[in-house]
């Protein structure tokens, strides 16, 4: 079986559809041409079920493609290789352009490949769909490869938005559970503000400036359904209630009229699902929201006493906002200016610094 | 397939076991190996005794070295190992989660070179 993984991993590029499918074990090749046929007929127009024209059952399909996508994002393998595998055998993308967009060059990333296949031969990683007893930590790991993907290209590489959405729809249509349908959701959501993110001098542009008119409503609304079908299930986990949190933004008309508690009551739940700091910097940003500035600054600074958050811009950012709208000038300066040291993102760059020009500071930084 | 189970624990925490701890630890790994054994995925498994009883060989040029210790100091050494029959590496890793050690230490899991495959 992962000879012939291998084998069709490799040739599949080069040979293009197998006249014979039967004959090939594995359906990369499949798998690819009809994602490839179905683009075409979209493009065409109207939505066409290419499956029937297949000379096998869906089922079969439906289960190549998932042990394809549970191959690839297998945890034994390098994380790199997992994003970079799922990329180009589920994606199409090229190992370069796989490359460009995880700033490494494309042998280091060719070499991972040829390591983490060697690996699934010569470790027997099966190539297959998990048992149910191993399917929530291994869905996990997928949808955490699909994620990375996503945030990968959130200011720079729209396209790879655009796949990882693309491939969070797949997954939901072969696996529908929960999490995957949360994935989906919280992807779309995300991505139907992607045109109010950034002004035209690439500048980033925070939430409650953004012009919610240009937001994509049929993405939110699909969104929002999703999260509605995923709550129906009533297992709720960390990508539901981000998707949820992201909900509630969306379908709010400003920031002003965001019910703010039902954040504060999400970011709670999240937070028992799964603690970390950056959840519980959210939450405090929440709560400023709801009661005030004030309290807000009390819980940044408890994180940041902790130590967890010293170096994450976001967390010096989000403190310098509060500072700033109890018009504690000097101090939000200097927590603007310690944000914009730890920042890397040109278009997060870009707002600190505006934020210190409004505020008068100098410009030293 | 085979693969060999190598279980990193820190030796010390064995030192410093009561009679109590050491007799529940020998209880999990006597019922962990009956269950493996049970499963037919057993072909043999051993506890080491510690690394300061370690010796570590080299041959250069012909001319023998023994030195005391393991081959290298670390935070955990190995304590012990199991040669397991898995179907896969999935099913290794199911077996080899279910070793106690897995618990506080750490499971490397190896599969076994085959020579003789047709």
């Amino acid at each position: 079986m992962q000879d012939a993984f291998a084998a069709a991993v490799e040739r599949w590029p080069v040979e293009g559809m197998p006249t014979n499918p039967r004959s090939w074990l594995i359906s990369t090749g499949r798998f690819k041409a009809i994602d490839r046929l179905r683009k075409t007929r979209r493009e065409v127009g109207g939505e066409v079920e290419v499956i029937a024209e297949l000379p096998e059952e869906p089922h079969d399909l439906v289960d190549d493609r998932l042990r394809l996508i549970f191959t690839c994002c297998h945890p034994a393998l390098h994380p790199d290789a997992q994003v970079a595998m799922t990329l180009r055998e589920i994606c199409g993308l090229t190992t370069e352009e796989v490359a460009a967009a995880f700033l490494t060059t494309a042998p280091t990333l060719a070499q991972r490949i040829v390591r983490a296949k060697a690996k699934i031969r010569d470790a027997k990683i099966p190539y297959e769909v998990p048992e149910r007893r191993d399917l929530p930590g291994r869905l996990a790991s997928v949808l955490h490869v699909v994620y990375l993907v996503f945030n990968q290209g959130y200011f720079t590489r729209p396209d790879l938005a655009t796949e990882s959405i693309r491939l969070g729809r797949l997954l939901v249509e072969l696996l529908p559970e929960p999490e995957a349908i949360g994935l989906l959701a919280l992807m779309l959501l995300h991505d139907a503000r992607r045109a109010t993110r950034t002004n035209a001098g690439g500048e980033l542009i925070p939430l409650e400036e953004q012009d919610r008119s240009r937001w994509n409503s049929a993405q939110i609304q699909e969104g929002v359904a999703l999260v509605e079908r995923a709550f129906a299930s009533r297992s709720v986990g960390p990508y539901v209630l981000q998707a949820a949190i992201a909900a509630v933004h969306a379908e709010a008309s400003s920031s002003a009229a965001t019910d703010w508690s039902e954040i504060v009551g999400l970011y709670d739940v999240l937070l028992r699902a799964e603690p970390s700091p950056v959840i519980e910097l959210n939450r405090a940003a929440a709560i400023a929201m709801r009661d005030g500035p004030e309290r807000g600054l009390a819980l940044i600074d408890a994180i940041l006493a902790r130590g967890d958050l010293q170096a994450y811009h976001l967390a010096h950012a989000a403190r310098a906002d509060l500072l700033r709208r109890l018009g504690r000038t000097s101090d939000a300066i200097a927590a603007y200016t310690q944000a914009l040291a730890l920042a890397v993102e040109e278009p997060e760059r870009r707002l600190l610094e505006r934020r210190l020009r409004k505020l008068g500071a100098q410009e030293t930084v | 397939m085979r693969y060999l189970c190598l279980i990193y624990e820190d030796e010390k925490s064995w030192e410093k076991a009561t009679e109590a701890d050491m007799k529940q630890g020998m209880a999990e790994y006597g019922a962990f190996t009956d269950s493996i054994k049970n499963a037919g995925k057993y072909i043999g498994g051993e506890a080491l005794q510690p690394t300061k009883t370690a010796t570590s060989v080299r041959v250069r040029n012909g001319k023998l070295s023994t030195t005391d210790g393991p081959y290298v100091e670390t935070k955990e050494q190995l304590g012990g190992y199991y040669l397991i029959n898995a179907k896969d590496l999935n099913d290794a890793v199911q077996v080899a989660s279910r070793i106690p050690g897995a618990k506080h230490g750490t499971v490397e899991v190896r599969p076994v070179m085959e020579f003789n495959q047709p």
